[in-house]
């Protein structure tokens, strides 16, 4: 599966959603985005996001400082 | 003239939410019409949502979300979040209808929202604008006598509707062409909010985010202070998103008008600011634990002797005869000089950003 990051690292949300947004429109159905950040409310709002569009959260890593989101891209 | 078979067609609706109640019973008012709706949220670097949420620590327990997002899914709409960040600048350094009580530029800024998102429904072939606007409920944006002034600067014209309140307003074309009807419309008015509440309840809405003051930062006092000192400090009246977000980060204090330090108040916002010391010359306790500093303007050797004393007096070692501090320059390389931590005393009250 191919799989595309996005350093959102030192964004504070909403851009990190923004970002992500911005990025998937660009991605096909099936694909994988690895979302790094460092604004911990971007594990509430990418999921969010992802369910208002039909993206599945793949996995959510909560490191101390950083969070590695993955999600596949949904049907369009 | 419209054939019968668009008049039949499903109508489209784009709304700018804020995350607040109001923008939600709009967005459910319009669509109980059988109006298609999607939302829009403007990020204009100045919103209350994350910032200092996400840098504090002790925040992080707290359940946070973005309440734009948190709204659009209990109205099952798409949500558009759009960052209008740099033109935004323009609409707050030089606001033609003046700012509100603090620096906040509202009516420049409705009309300047409502004419983004008219861009965004003609491009994606929508019909409509709509907005949560109460009459009478906010000072600057939301008169009797400004809210045409929105309608008009925005260029949206009678294509902007205001489901709150629309009965208390001339027609606008979704209602004269018969998408929306009229009657079910609303007339609320003024700054009692028992009418929201109700409707609220009616709809089952029971968690919803109140803003107090208004939508963003700049209807707060002390961030607006802090802006105006920005502004003072540099003789113009500009800003770079860095710059906008470190005003809610740490402790500021501005010793001259040339310089001012950024000392972080706790872990969360020593890691944040750590991010940042590509960008502006640093300081941190070595002999004694304490935080990061930042340094925002242009310093000499003495400058920074003085900085260094001002964040030794912030760290552990306050006590102590000599504090060990490194500076470190923004290409990384840095040296490490004892200072005289200040006394409590010493720091003059007006330093205080
Ligand atoms: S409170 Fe802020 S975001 Fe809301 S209208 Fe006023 S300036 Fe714009």
């Amino acid at each position: 599966m191919s799989e595309q990051t996005l350093d959102a690292r030192n964004l504070l949300c909403p851009l990190p959603v923004i970002k992500t947004q911005d990025r998937v429109e660009n991605m096909k159905p099936g694909e994988c985005l690895k979302i790094i950040c460092t604004d911990h409310g971007a594990i509430n709002d990418i999921p969010a996001w992802s369910r208002i569009y039909g993206h599945e959260i793949l996995s959510i890593d909560e490191q101390e400082y950083e969070i590695v989101i993955k999600l596949i891209v949904g049907d369009k | 003239m419209t054939n019968n078979s668009d008049n039949n067609r499903e109508r489209k609706a784009v709304a700018l939410v804020s995350g607040g109640l109001d923008s939600m019973l709009a967005v459910r008012l319009i669509q109980e019409q059988g109006i298609h709706v999607e939302g829009i949220n403007f990020f204009t670097g100045f919103c209350v949502e994350g910032h200092t949420h996400a840098i504090r620590k002790k925040d992080r327990d707290r359940p946070k979300r973005n309440n734009a997002l948190w709204v659009a899914e209990q109205l099952g709409i798409k949500l558009h979040i759009i960052d209008i960040s740099e033109d935004y600048k323009d609409i707050v350094i030089n606001p033609k209808h003046g700012y509100g009580a603090n620096l906040n530029p509202c009516l420049d800024c409705k009309g300047f929202m409502v004419h983004e998102a008219l861009k965004w429904m003609q491009k994606h072939d929508f019909d409509f604008l709509i907005t949560g606007e109460v009459m009478g409920q906010r000072p600057m944006s939301q008169r009797k006598d400004t809210m045409p002034v929105v309608s008009k600067e925005s260029g949206a014209g009678d294509l902007l509707l205001r489901p709150l309140c629309a009965r208390l307003l001339p027609e606008t074309k979704p209602e004269q062409e018969g998408w929306v009807d009229r009657d079910q419309l609303l007339d609320i008015s003024g700054r009692n909010r028992k009418p929201q509440m109700a409707l609220a309840k009616k709809y089952g809405f029971t968690e919803y985010a109140q803003p107090a003051g208004g939508c963003c930062f700049l209807t707060d006092a002390n961030y607006s202070s802090k802006l105006a000192d920005l502004w003072q400090a540099r003789g113009e009246k500009t800003y770079e998103i860095d710059d906008i977000v470190m005003l809610k980060v740490g402790r500021h204090l501005r010793p001259k008008p040339s310089f001012k330090l950024i000392i972080a108040r706790e872990e969360g916002e020593t890691n944040f600011l750590k991010g940042y010391r590509k960008k502006y010359i640093s300081l941190n306790t070595i002999s004694h634990s304490g935080p990061i500093a930042l340094i925002d303007g242009e310093t000499d050797s003495d400058d920074l002797e003085l900085a260094a004393r001002l964040v030794a007096r912030f760290s552990s070692g306050r006590e102590s005869e000599f504090v060990n501090v490194e500076i470190r320059q923004k290409n990384g390389e840095s040296k490490n000089i004892d200072v005289v931590p200040f006394r409590a005393d010493e720091i003059p009250q007006d330093w205080y950003v």
